[in-house]
């Protein structure tokens, strides 16, 4: 226990991480909303017409910071994953367990937008280029940890089997983003790179960066807000509840 | 009773199961009929066009190679595990992965080797020839133990569970798209005429890597679904 | 302002389908998701009242 600084192993107990989450989340809710909102009204209104792609374009910024978004979600889940295991620390294994349908929403959000921007630019609703078909696999890796979550009864073993497999999968995403863009190459005459992206003026990038800011923001602070979820599904007990957590409940909602 | 070391152990949880393999000869034919059948569907799915064939001939054999093993998964561990010997096994002091090499080791020599050795015929029946047969041959003997030891980990996490089979498959599957693009993709570069040692060399490297850590995963995913 | 009018800023430079489709499905999935988190918090609250 030291004498500066806080100890943050106050807060490795589910409870009294409750109504900190609840504390935290109106902060990140309010800091997503403004940046959207400013995100959006540069890239609708300041951000110019793009020479090659005229406005389908603004896809991007959608598209660009969901499918950011989805991998760096993933990778925050994997190491969720991991200090759960190493420390045996239940709110670790919550934390990764609350991230991973909003990882999953933004790769699916990725792979969509994605498909919405390849019809107009390149003229197919699928193209087989590398990060797209890397997205589509690790939609397939999140589902996957889902599944095992949700196949298994037992608390204990369905945290740290779904622990073992995002970390095995966050060891596959850069294996398979190599040998997708290996296969790629393979197969020169049948890809399209939709990462050719036109080169960006400054508002572009703005608005862009904006978003994905904004996006991670609100990861957060739906993460925190499902993570409370869980926290009082798993860990409900008749007297917990009537201590100081129900006050904290009332004064978060 | 001096401990028995660790070579001892592993050529005893080989010698075992492959004991037990010999008692249900059903298994390794199982796994042959299961490729040469999903083999003969593609033709009759596309046409028997030779051009088309030779192909597709890397990717389908190489699918229909991947889904046999993905399908012998169920049987690696869950004999042991329904009669117990398994969680004998994790009792055993030598270290639970080199235990779970001898185990896939095997089992691939069950369910894998065979696909391995009848895959040359295969290669023939899509227009295959020469070298490209042999780097088919070579790339699925590197792909299949990886295959299998790469799957090990997922029958690990799924042991025991209802509806495991769909599940292993969901897990695994995207952990096997690198051996699949390196194996098919060196067949590929050999029909073109291009070298296949860097495909090769990426399988061989895939083996090993699979070789260092994913009996160790299996191992901690054994361990989990045991306690 | 760049758009002359309502409808030019509607017409996206005629891939308004794909530009609205786009930011449609992120409002409503992320919309979609904040609702869901909601609604399982109300129920999380509520089991821990009848408790």
């Amino acid at each position: 226990m030291s004498a500066t600084g806080i100890n943050w192993f106050k807060y490795s107990s589910p409870q009294a991480f409750h109504p900190l989450a609840g504390r935290m989340i109106p902060w990140f809710a309010a800091a997503a909303a403004g940046l959207i909102v400013v995100g959006l009204y540069v890239g609708f209104f300041v951000a110019p017409t793009d020479v090659t792609q005229g406005d389908a374009y603004r896809i991007i910024f959608v598209h660009v910071p969901a499918a950011w978004m989805s991998m760096f979600l993933y990778v925050i889940m994997a190491v969720w994953a991991g200090i759960g295991l190493g420390l045996n620390a239940r709110p670790s294994f919550m934390m990764a367990q609350a991230i991973a349908p909003t990882g999953a929403m933004f790769t699916f959000l990725a792979l969509f937008t994605g498909s919405m921007w390849g019809k107009p630019t390149w003229g197919a609703w699928w193209v087989w280029d590398a990060r797209l078909t890397s997205e589509l696999i690790l939609l397939f890796q999140y589902i996957g940890i889902i599944l095992l979550r949700s196949s298994i009864d037992d608390l204990r073993r369905a945290d740290r089997a779904s622990a073992v497999l995002a970390l095995v999968g966050v060891i596959n995403v850069p294996i398979i983003y190599f040998s997708v863009k290996w296969w790629n190459t393979l197969h020169q005459g049948a890809s399209v790179s939709i990462t050719a992206a036109p080169s960006m003026a400054g508002s572009m990038v703005t608005a862009m960066l904006v978003m994905m800011v904004g996006f991670w923001m609100y990861s957060i602070a739906v993460t925190l807000a499902r993570v409370r979820c869980v926290i009082v599904e798993r860990e409900r007990q008749p007297s917990w509840g009537k201590q100081t957590s129900i006050p904290d409940v009332a004064e978060a909602r | 009773m001096s401990q028995p070391s660790l070579s001892e152990a592993l050529r005893g949880v080989v010698r075992r199961d492959l004991l037990l393999a010999m008692r249900h000869r059903s298994d390794v034919a199982m796994s042959v009929f299961f490729v040469v059948i999903v083999a003969s569907l593609f033709p009759l799915g596309v046409g028997p066009e030779p051009a088309v064939l030779r192909m597709i001939a890397s990717g389908v054999l190489w699918v229909t190679a991947l889904l046999a093993c993905l399908l012998s998964l169920g049987r690696l561990f869950t004999a042991d595990y329904l009669d117990g010997v398994l969680e004998q096994t994790l009792l055993i002091p030598q270290p639970l992965g080199v235990l779970v090499v001898g185990k896939v080791f095997s089992h691939w020599v069950i369910s894998g080797l065979p696909v391995v050795l009848l895959s040359p015929l295969l290669g023939l029946q899509f227009g295959l020839s020469g070298e490209s047969l042999w780097v088919l041959t070579l790339s699925l003997l590197l792909g299949t133990p990886t295959l299998s030891m790469i799957g090990a980990i997922g029958a690990a996490l799924t042991l025991g569970l209802r509806g495991s089979g769909l599940l292993v498959a969901l897990l695994v599957l995207p952990l096997f798209i690198p051996v699949l693009i390196f194996g098919a993709g060196a067949v590929t570069n050999s029909l073109a005429g291009i070298g296949s040692e860097a495909n090769l060399s990426l399988l061989g490297a895939c083996f090993l890597f699979s070789l260092t850590f994913a009996p160790w995963a299996t191992a901690v995913a054994l361990r989990i679904a045991l306690e | 302002m760049q758009w002359g009018s309502l409808a030019e800023f509607f017409a996206m430079g005629g891939y308004g389908l794909y530009v609205w489709t786009s930011f449609g499905a992120t409002a409503l999935c992320m919309g979609g998701e904040v609702l869901a988190v909601w609604r399982r918090s109300a129920a999380a609250a509520e089991s821990l009242d009848e408790s």
